[in-house]
C-alpha cells in the first residue's frame, strides 16, 4: 500500500497563476524541477505529468524511482525514454497466480533484457526490487558488473538464480547495502557466498538469506555482522543455531529487525542466560521472524525484547495457544502479526486479549491438505480477534469453515478494513451452521468496509456476492475470485460496479464469454486480468483482442487440450505491443 | 457415463506424467461446486508445475478418486458441499515456499536429518537387551506395538489416571534427568527428545511408580 503524500500546494493557486499566461511558466525549469522532485507519491506525480508540457518535463527529470507492476505493459526503450535519470527500478512479472502453480514454468518476465538496456540507460542505477520474475546468475552477474553505484537488490518469489549469483553480488558491489532474498526458488550451492563480501566491505544494511537450505559459513557471517555497524535487519536462515544466534546479536545489538535460525538447540543453563541478555540488549528490535523448529520452552528469551515489537512473523512457527499466549502478554505493541492455526481459537482470543493495537492479521494453516478432524481456526477465533483489536484492517485468515453471521460481526467490530482476504479452504463451503451460501458474509463486507481496497473471498458463492461487490465496493482494486458464481451476471456486475479495479484474478468460476466481453471498455483502466478454468472460449478472447488492440490477450495452451477452450487467460494493457519473447504455449491473440 | 464410475485410467500406474493422459476423462471425473460451475476441478498434468512441485503419483490417485466421489455427490444434490478437501492444483492458495518449508515438512525434515535415535530397551527376565530406533515411529501407538511384537507381551489399556492397567506389562523410559518415567504421559515429540532408554516393567513394578 503506498502513502499518499497530498501536496495541495501544487494544485492550487500557484498553478493557476502562471497557467494563464499562455507558453510559459514563471519558474524556470531547474526551480520546477526541484519542486517537483520532492513529490513522492507516483499518483500525484502521474497528476503533475498532466498538468503541462512544462510539468510534464519537469517531473521526467526529476523522477528518481519507478514502479512497473507488470514488465510487460511498458518496454524499457519507452521507460528510459520518458526517465532519463532513474536511480531505483520496481518490477513485478509473472500474474500472482503464478505462486499457486497456475503459469508453468519458463512463461517469461526474464530480467536480463532490461539490464541490458539499463546498463547503458541508468549506469547510476542504486536499487532493483523485483518480484515474481526470472532472473539467472548471469543476469546476477552483469549486474553487480554494470552499476558501480549499485546499492539495494530484493528478490521476492523470483526464480532462476543460485547462490552463485549471490557470490557475484558479493563480490563486486562494493557500496552495497541492502541484499535481501525472499521466498525464491533458488539453486543453493552451498558454497560460501558469505566470503565473498570483501574484507573491506562495511556498507551493509539489510540481509536476509532466510530462504536458504543449506549451512552458511558462520565464520564469514559472523565477521561481515561485525564490520557493518549500520546493519539493521538479518534475517537468517534454519542453520544458524541458537548458540550462533547470540554470537551474532552480541555483534548488532543496534538490530531493528531480527530473523533468527532455528530455535531449538540444547542449551545449557549458562547459554541461555546469555541468550536472554543478548535480547534484551536489542532495544530497537521492533520486528521478530524466522523461529524455525521452535522448541516452546526457549520462547521466554525472546521477552525482554517483546515490549517494543510491531510486528511478529511466526507464520512458520507451529506454536499452540498456550505458547503464544504467554509471550502475547508481553508484546503489547504489536500492530501486525503473522501466525500459523495451531494457536487454534484460543490463541486468537489471545491475541484479542492482549494486543489492542492490532492492525494486521494473517493466518496460515499448518496442514491445509488435512481431511476429517484437522484442528485450526474457526468463526469463534475470528470474532474473538475483532472484538479486542478495534483497528484491524488488514486480515488472512484461512480456516475450514465460516459462518455469515461471524463475519458481519467482525466487520461490525471493526469497519475499517482495506484488505479483507478469506480463504476457507474447503471450495465451495456453505455457512457450516445454516448451510446457507456465504454471499451475505462478504456482503457484509462490502456494505460496512468502505475504505476496502483488497478482497479475496471464497466459500459456497452464488451472483449474488458479486452483485454487492459490485454495488457497493466503490474503492475496491484488487479482488481474487476462486469456485465461485452462478452465471455470467456476477463477473459483469463486479466490471460495471467497481470504478477503481485495477486486478482480477478469477479461477474455477462459471463465466464465460459475455462475461469477458461486458468489461471491454473496463480492462484499458486495469492492470490485468486472470481468468483461468472458466468457461472463455478462443473466439471470445480473438474478439476481445481484435475490439481492442492496446490490450495483450494472451491465452496460455496445454498440449492435449480442446482447442476452442481457453482455459487460461492473462488480460494486461500495455504500450509495448505484444510480448517479444513469448514462449510457444503461450498464444497472444 | 460408466467411465466414471470405473475410470481405470486414474488407477492405472505408468512410467509417464501423472494426468498427462485424455483430457476428455479427466473432464468426466471433474465436479462442479455450484450448478453450472465448469467442468475445471481436475489434477493437472505436471507440465505445469515447476520440478519441485510436481505432485507425487500417489496424491494424484487418491485426488482423482476424490474428484469421482464428489462428482457423483453432486449429481444427486447439487447444494451438498464436498465432503472433503478435494486435492486440486494450487488450492489453497499457498504460496510454494509456504507449502514446501511449512509445519508438516520441517517436522518430517528434522526426523530425515540423520536422526535415528536408536535407544536400548530392557526386559525384566530377558536374556539381553534391544535396540529401536524411536525416530522410525510417529505416535505411542505404533512404537507400543512394536514393543509388544519384539518382546511379545501386551500393555492394556492407557489412563493418565490409572497408567496401564489390564495386563501383566508396563513400559517405562528413563529421562535426562535419569528418572524412570512412565511411556505416554508427555506429548510424543517431547519423549523421543527426552527419553534415553526403555525398559518394560512388569505391571506391579509399574504401580510403584504410579503411586510416586
Amino acid at each position: 500500500m503506498e502513502c499518499c503524500n497530498k501536496r495541495r500546494m501544487m494544485k492550487e493557486s500557484p498553478e493557476s497563476n502562471f497557467m494563464n499566461r499562455r507558453g510559459s511558466s514563471c519558474f524556470p525549469d531547474e526551480v520546477l524541477e526541484r519542486v517537483i522532485g520532492m513529490l513522492k507519491s507516483r499518483k500525484d506525480r502521474s497528476s503533475v505529468s498532466l498538468v503541462c508540457k512544462e510539468w510534464y518535463n519537469a517531473e521526467r527529470w526529476s523522477r528518481r524511482n519507478v514502479f512497473i507492476g507488470n514488465c510487460y505493459s511498458v518496454s524499457p526503450e519507452i521507460l528510459t525514454r520518458r526517465f532519463p535519470n532513474i536511480r531505483s527500478v520496481t518490477l513485478k512479472g509473472k500474474p500472482r497466480f503464478s505462486d499457486f502453480n497456475l503459469v508453468p514454468a519458463n512463461w517469461g518476465a526474464d530480467i536480463h533484457f532490461w539490464l541490458v538496456v539499463f546498463a547503458k540507460k541508468y549506469p547510476f542505477l542504486e536499487e532493483l526490487r523485483l518480484k515474481r520474475m526470472t532472473v539467472t546468475d548471469e543476469s546476477l552477474k552483469f549486474l553487480a558488473r554494470s552499476f558501480p553505484n549499485f546499492k539495494a537488490i530484493s528478490l521476492q518469489n523470483c526464480d532462476g538464480f543460485s547462490t552463485d549469483g549471490l557470490a557475484a553480488i558479493a563480490a563486486d558491489c562494493k557500496n552495497l547495502t541492502e541484499l535481501d532474498i525472499q521466498e525464491n526458488v533458488i539453486d543453493d550451492k552451498n558454497d560460501n557466498w558469505l566470503t565473498c563480501f570483501p574484507e573491506s566491505f562495511t556498507s551493509l544494511e539489510v540481509l536476509n538469506f532466510s530462504i536458504l537450505h543449506n549451512d552458511v559459513n558462520f565464520d564469514a557471517l559472523e565477521k561481515l555482522v561485525t564490520r557493518c555497524k549500520s546493519l539493521k535487519t538479518l534475517k537468517l536462515n534454519k542453520s544458524i543455531t541458537l548458540e550462533q544466534l547470540q554470537r551474532l546479536l552480541f555483534r548488532a545489538p543496534q538490530l531493528c529487525e531480527l530473523g533468527t535460525g532455528s530455535f531449538s538447540q540444547e542449551l545449557t543453563t549458562q547459554q541461555y542466560s546469555e541468550l536472554e541478555s543478548a535480547f534484551s540488549n536489542c532495544k530497537n528490535l521492533n520486528t521478530l521472524s524466522g523461529l524455525w523448529v521452535v522448541t516452546p520452552q526457549y520462547l521466554p528469551v525472546l521477552y525482554p525484547a517483546c515490549a517494543n515489537l510491531t510486528f511478529l512473523n511466526f507464520s512458520y512457527a507451529p506454536l499452540d495457544s498456550d505458547d503464544i499466549a504467554k509471550l502475547l502478554v508481553h508484546c503489547a505493541n504489536i500492530r501486525r502479526l503473522w501466525v500459523v492455526d495451531t494457536i487454534e481459537d484460543k490463541g486468537l482470543e489471545a491475541v484479542g486479549t492482549h494486543c489492542p493495537l492490532l492492525e494486521e492479521l494473517r493466518v496460515f494453516p499448518a496442514d491445509p491438505f488435512a481431511e476429517g478432524d484437522a484442528r485450526g481456526v474457526t468463526d469463534s477465533g475470528f470474532i474473538a480477534v475483532s472484538q479486542g483489536c478495534r483497528n484491524l484492517h488488514y486480515v488472512l485468515y484461512f480456516c475450514r469453515h465460516m459462518t455469515n453471521a461471524a463475519v458481519a460481526t467482525v466487520v461490525q467490530n471493526c469497519p475499517d478494513f482495506t484488505h479483507f482476504r478469506l480463504c476457507i479452504m474447503n471450495p465451495g463451503q456453505p455457512d457450516y451452521r445454516t448451510s446457507e451460501p456465504m454471499d451475505e458474509a462478504f456482503g457484509a463486507v462490502v456494505k460496512t468496509c468502505s475504505k476496502l481496497q483488497r478482497l479475496a473471498i471464497s466459500g459456497l458463492l452464488t451472483d449474488l456476492t458479486f452483485e454487492y461487490i459490485g454495488k457497493y465496493a466503490k474503492n475496491l482494486e484488487t479482488l481474487s475470485v476462486a469456485f465461485a458464481g452462478s452465471s455470467d451476471w456476477g463477473m459483469q456486475c463486479v466490471l460495471e460496479g467497481c470504478p477503481k479495479l485495477r486486478k482480477l484474478e478469477i479461477r474455477d468460476c462459471p463465466f464465460g464469454n459475455a462475461a469477458l466481453l461486458s468489461g471491454l471498455e473496463k480492462y484499458e483502466s486495469m492492470r490485468s486480468l486472470w481468468m483461468s478454468d472458466c468457461k472463455v472460449t478462443m473466439n471470445g478472447c480473438r474478439l476481445l483482442a481484435k475490439e481492442m488492440p492496446r490490450l495483450n490477450v494472451e491465452v496460455i495452451k496445454e498440449d492435449g487440450s480442446d482447442d476452442s477452450q481457453a482455459e487460461r487467460v492473462y488480460v494486461y494493457r500495455s504500450v509495448a505491443g505484444p510480448r517479444r519473447d513469448a514462449p510457444s504455449f503461450v498464444l497472444t491473440l | 457415463m460408466e467411465k466414471v464410475g470405473l475410470n481405470l485410467e486414474a488407477t492405472e500406474l505408468r512410467l509417464g506424467l501423472p494426468g498427462s493422459a485424455d483430457e476428455h476423462d479427466e473432464k468426466l471425473s471433474s465436479c462442479s461446486y455450484s450448478s453450472s460451475s465448469s467442468s475445471s476441478v481436475v489434477i493437472r498434468s505436471n507440465k505445469r508445475s515447476s520440478p519441485e512441485e510436481s505432485i507425487d503419483d500417489e496424491e494424484e490417485l487418491k485426488s482423482n478418486k476424490r474428484t469421482m466421489i464428489s462428482h457423483h455427490n453432486d449429481d444427486q444434490d447439487k447444494n451438498v458441499p464436498p465432503s472433503k478437501a478435494q486435492v486440486v492444483v494450487g488450492w489453497p492458495p499457498i504460496r510454494s515456499y509456504r507449502k514446501n518449508n511449512g509445519v508438516q515438512q520441517q517436522q518430517q525434515e528434522q526426523k530425515k536429518k540423520g536422526e535415528e535415535v536408536y535407544v536400548k530397551v530392557s526386559m525384566a527376565g530377558a536374556p539381553y537387551l534391544r535396540k529401536i530406533d524411536l525416530n522410525f515411529y510417529n505416535t505411542y501407538q505404533q512404537l507400543l506395538l512394536a514393543l509388544e511384537n519384539m518382546f511379545n507381551c501386551t500393555f492394556g489399556e492407557y489412563s493418565e489416571r490409572e497408567g496401564y492397567n489390564g495386563s501383566e506389562f508396563a513400559p517405562t523410559y528413563e529421562d535426562k534427568d535419569g528418572d524412570w518415567m512412565l511411556v505416554g504421559d508427555v506429548p510424543w515429540n517431547m519423549f523421543i527428545s527426552s527419553c534415553k532408554r526403555l525398559r518394560i516393567v512388569k505391571e506391579s513394578e509399574a504401580k510403584g511408580l504410579g503411586c510416586l
